[in-house]
C-alpha cells in the first residue's frame, strides 16, 4: 500500500536560493546591482556604452555580460569604462542564472565597486524565469520591435522594475503608437519607472543615470 | 519552457525525498502547475519517460493538478479570472491587479512503497 509523502518543494527552489545568497554577497559588499534583459539588438550592449561615460568619476562599475559566444559585449563594456569586466559563455544556454552570476561573482572583488550591472543573453522570454540576485530587473524594449510586445510577452513585462524604451529617434519612421504600447505596460505593471530614451541621439539618458547613482549611492 | 531540466529536477527531488524515507519504489507525484507558471506538462511527461528509467521512479505515475489564474483589483479587490483578451477588473475596469493564484509550480507530494 503506498504511502504519501509531503514534499511542497517549489521546483526552481535552487535556482531562487542560491539567488539569494548572490544578492546577500553583493549587498554586503555595499554594491546597487541590476540584471538588464531584452530581445537580441533591443540595446542592452548600447545603453551600457552610452551608460558608462557619464557615470565616470562617479560611480565605480564593474560589469559581467552573457552571450552563447565571444565577449564582443564584455569587450565594448571594458572599451565604455567598466573598471571590471566579465564574460560568461553559457555555451548554448539562452538565459543566465544564479549557479553562473555565482561563478562571476567569484572574480570580482566586489569591494572595489558601486554599481554591478548584469547583461542578460538576448531573448525576451526565458531570463524572467530565473532570478540572478540583482537589485533590479530592468527591460529594454526598443521601438522597431514594435508596440504589442507587452500583450505577447506579458511574463517579461509584468515582472520587471524598470522598463526602458529605447530607439525612440526612430519613432517618425515606424509603426509605434506609444499609448497603445503603455497601455500594454500598465495593465501588467502600473508605476512601473520608465525611460524612454535614445542611446543615438542621447536623449532621455540623464534621467537613466540620476537614476542609477541615485540607487548606487543609496547602496 | 525548459522542460528537460526541470524534469531532471523533480527526479531529484522525488529521489531525495523517497532515499529519506527508505522506499523501494516511487509509485506517483503530485505535480501543481498554476495557468500562469511557464510549464508544459505534456513535455514534462515525455522527459520524464527518458529520465526515470532505470531509477526507483521508473513506473512512477504523474498527476499534475492546475490551478487556474486569480487576479485582485487593487482597485475596487474583486477577484477574477482573467481571460486571454481581458487583464483588466470586469468590475471597475483597474488595471495593475495582484496575482493571488496560478504562478505555484511545485513537488506537492510523493507516493512510495
Amino acid at each position: 500500500m503506498p504511502q504519501n509523502i509531503s514534499v511542497v518543494e517549489n521546483i526552481l527552489n535552487a535556482n531562487d536560493r542560491l539567488a539569494e545568497e548572490n544578492r546577500a554577497r553583493i549587498e554586503s559588499a555595499g554594491v546597487f546591482s541590476i540584471n538588464i534583459m531584452a530581445s537580441p539588438g533591443a540595446g542592452k550592449t548600447s545603453l551600457i556604452e552610452q551608460t558608462l561615460p557619464r557615470l565616470k568619476d562617479k560611480l565605480r562599475v564593474a560589469a559581467i555580460d552573457g552571450d552563447i559566444a565571444t565577449s564582443i559585449d564584455s569587450d565594448r563594456a571594458a572599451a565604455a569604462g567598466a573598471l571590471a569586466a566579465i564574460q560568461i559563455n553559457t555555451g548554448g544556454d539562452c538565459h543566465l542564472d544564479a549557479v553562473m552570476l555565482h561563478g562571476a561573482l567569484d572574480k570580482l572583488d566586489l569591494t572595489q565597486f558601486d554599481l554591478l550591472i548584469v547583461e542578460n543573453v538576448g531573448n525576451l522570454v526565458c531570463p524572467a524565469n530565473f532570478k540572478l540576485g540583482t537589485h533590479k530587473t530592468v527591460l529594454v524594449a526598443s521601438v522597431p520591435e514594435g508596440d504589442d510586445k507587452p500583450y505577447k510577452y506579458p511574463g517579461t513585462y509584468r515582472g520587471v522594475d524598470v522598463l526602458v524604451i529605447n530607439k525612440i529617434d526612430l519613432l517618425p519612421y515606424v509603426n509605434f503608437k506609444m499609448d497603445y504600447f503603455e497601455r500594454g505596460v500598465q495593465v501588467l505593471n502600473p508605476g512601473v519607472t520608465t525611460f524612454p530614451l535614445s542611446c543615438t541621439t542621447g536623449e532621455g539618458l540623464d534621467a537613466w543615470v540620476e537614476w542609477l547613482i541615485t540607487n548606487s549611492q543609496k547602496a | 519552457m525548459h522542460e528537460l531540466p526541470i524534469t531532471e529536477s523533480i527526479l531529484k527531488i522525488a529521489l531525495q525525498h523517497a532515499e529519506k524515507a527508505n522506499a523501494k519504489r516511487i509509485t506517483d507525484l503530485h505535480i501543481v502547475i498554476g495557468e500562469l507558471a511557464s510549464m508544459v506538462d505534456d513535455s514534462i511527461q515525455f522527459y520524464w519517460e527518458i529520465i526515470a528509467k532505470d531509477t526507483i521512479a521508473e513506473k512512477a505515475t504523474l498527476h499534475f493538478r492546475r490551478v487556474p489564474a486569480e487576479l485582485q483589483c487593487m482597485t475596487c479587490f474583486e477577484k477574477y479570472h482573467p481571460t486571454d483578451k481581458e487583464l483588466v477588473c470586469p468590475k471597475c475596469g483597474g488595471v495593475g491587479a495582484k496575482i493571488i493564484a496560478g504562478e505555484e509550480f511545485a513537488l506537492e507530494s510523493i507516493d512510495v512503497e
